[in-house]
């Protein structure tokens, strides 16, 4: 049990930290906007550029966080469910099946929206196939929905690479860049961060229950969890957030599995504070990411989950050995 | 008033093989009852139908006249504890953090632990000798030490009735007995019921009333300690020569 005054207090630099996140977003890019322009696009006024601020930059910072928070959300999520610090939100075959629906409707030429449909029924269709296998006769160990999980997501993995080697080159850039995770295709933010808010909201009221899940099923349904229903419900909303992430940029790598790993570092497993300031810490990774991925080489646009991959392998060999000493 | 628990017309299997047929026995408060067995014979998984962690292919568990079902887990776990037999921390946590754990089943939703609860743990921790490592993590503690923080948790949670398997694994004999005498001053002060998964006969005779040996094929024999545990019946139940010994009014039995 974290102190309450450190509790606040990383809480409230995360706050910070996702300010500045959106500060940055707002201000950096091909045109450089003064803050005090952006504050001032943001509260309404004629400012130069305001259009940029509002209807560009803005929307796509709202949608980098939303989808961080819903990434590092489902992780955390993940990492409890699985009793595994290395789990992430894709290691139940989600992402890929988000893939493969969103590389056949790419393929089909689709427009934006059917993409995204199907990417969403794609990842449906993972987790209640992955449920389905795993839960068998009902007896769903960790393990073997971990393995259920990862072969799902080979086969997934097998069916996209078949798309790409099929596509016609003209598509196989798009297609790239889905699979990478990409923010610059992403439309209007509000329904991920409907989601982001309520899979927040439903997910802390269980969070003392979530604590006790992680040390053991029978060690939680002793101490008065009902572990059965608790599982179905954190599978569900992990699955459902991770989804509707992928769905609006693509499978970005590893803000799902560092985030939660991170956080956890600095102020322990215990859930109530760990949810709330993954979510924080997730999406003002992933809004910086994005503001580097199309600044850093501009007026190239790199996708995001090249730039969390680059930042993310070496924070997580770093952790993994210092967990070793 | 009802019995803290009562088995009737019990069957478990595990695996295939049968632990028991139509097991009964109620538990009253203050009353001891140790189960006994061979390696194999069903103990854990006879103890984890009576806590409720897994069905029974017959028969029902009351705890306090009602079935696990009706009471949900947090009821549940309010009426009886579980010691399991093995501690899996995937997480890092402080001890402090884990015995606090304890404290679930009588926190509303929204409740933070109170100062109260820090206080009842900080006991519990001290109770099995843990004083001043409440800020270790978890990861780092001995087979041992972590076996007392079980039981510390378990002593949080406070339940009237414990259900323990293998309570004396990986302890010294003075954590051995340091850990008998609180249950069974728990269960002389507090008036809870203990059941417990021993593999010492002679423990057994010193800290319970009655025990249940458990021959692996099937057969239960449950019946007052002074009575049930004699060397002949021991050596069958064990499949090697007994011999009892007296010392300070104690009986043990060392193997022939």
């Amino acid at each position: 049990m974290p102190s309450h005054r450190r509790a606040v207090l990383v809480l409230a630099l995360l706050v910070l930290l996702g300010a500045a996140s959106f500060a940055a977003a707002l201000a950096i890019g091909s045109l450089s906007v003064p803050l005090a322009d952006v504050v001032g696009a943001l509260l309404g006024e004629p400012v130069e550029h305001a259009a940029i601020v509002r209807e560009l930059r803005l929307p796509r910072a709202l949608a980098g966080f939303a989808c961080g928070g819903l990434l590092a959300l489902a992780g955390a999520l993940m990492q409890v469910l699985l009793r595994n610090p290395l789990a992430d939100p894709y290691v139940l075959g989600i992402s890929g099946g988000a893939g493969v629906g969103a590389m056949f409707a790419i393929l089909l030429g689709f427009a934006a929206a059917g993409i995204n449909g199907l990417a969403f029924l794609g990842a449906l269709a993972a987790m209640f196939v992955v449920f389905g296998l795993a839960h068998g006769d009902g007896a769903w160990t960790q393990t073997r929905l971990l393995l259920t999980g990862v072969i799902v997501a080979a086969g997934c993995g097998a069916l996209v690479a078949l798309m790409l080697s099929i596509a016609p080159e003209h598509k196989l850039r798009g297609m790239l860049f889905w699979l990478m995770g990409d923010l610059s295709q992403t439309g209007a933010p509000w329904a991920a961060l409907a989601v982001l808010a309520a899979g927040f909201a439903v997910s802390l009221p269980f969070a003392r229950e979530l604590n006790l899940l992680a040390r053991g099923q029978d060690t939680a349904q002793s101490l008065g969890v009902d572990v059965k229903r608790l599982r179905y419900a954190v599978y569900g909303i992990a699955s459902l957030v991770t989804a509707v992430a992928v769905t609006s940029a693509g499978s970005i790598g590893f803000v799902g599995l560092v985030v939660p790993h991170l956080v956890r570092l600095a102020i322990g497993n215990d859930q109530r504070l760990l949810l709330p300031a993954a979510v924080l810490a997730g999406g003002a990774l992933l809004t910086f990411a994005d503001t580097l991925a199309r600044t850093v080489v501009a007026p190239q646009q790199l996708p995001v989950g090249v730039l969390t991959a680059l930042i993310g392998v070496p924070v997580f060999l770093f952790l993994l050995a210092r967990h070793r000493q | 008033m009802s019995a803290l628990i009562e088995a009737r017309g019990l069957a478990v299997s595990v695996g295939g093989h049968v632990v028991c047929r139509d097991l009964g026995f109620a538990l009253a408060a203050g009353e001891r009852l140790a189960i006994l067995g061979r390696n194999g014979a069903g103990k854990s998984t006879l103890l984890s139908v009576l806590a409720g962690l897994r069905p029974a292919d017959a028969g029902e568990v009351r705890l306090g006249g009602e079935t696990y079902a009706a009471l949900g887990p947090r009821a549940a776990a309010q009426r009886r504890g579980w010691l399991p037999q093995r501690h899996g921390d995937a997480f890092a946590s402080s001890v402090l953090e884990t015995a606090l754990t304890g404290r679930h089943p009588h926190l509303g939703r929204w409740d933070w632990e109170s100062k109260r609860d820090a206080e009842i743990a900080r006991t519990a921790i001290a109770a099995v000798g843990l004083a001043g490592m409440e800020q270790r993590d978890v990861q780092t503690l001995s087979g041992g030490e972590r076996q007392r923080l079980a039981i510390a948790t378990l002593l949080t949670q406070a339940p009237p009735l414990y259900l323990l398997d293998e309570p004396l694994a990986h302890l010294d004999l003075n954590h051995q007995i340091a850990v008998l005498d609180l249950f069974a001053a728990a269960a002389r002060d507090r008036c809870a019921g203990v059941v417990m998964v021993l593999h010492e006969p002679g423990l057994a005779d010193r800290y319970c009333d009655r025990a249940l040996l458990v021959y692996g094929d099937g057969r239960c024999e449950l019946g007052a300690c002074r009575e049930l545990l004699t060397a002949d019946r021991l050596a069958e139940l064990y499949g090697h020569p007994l011999k009892e010994v007296e010392s300070d009014g104690r009986r043990w039995f060392i193997p022939a």
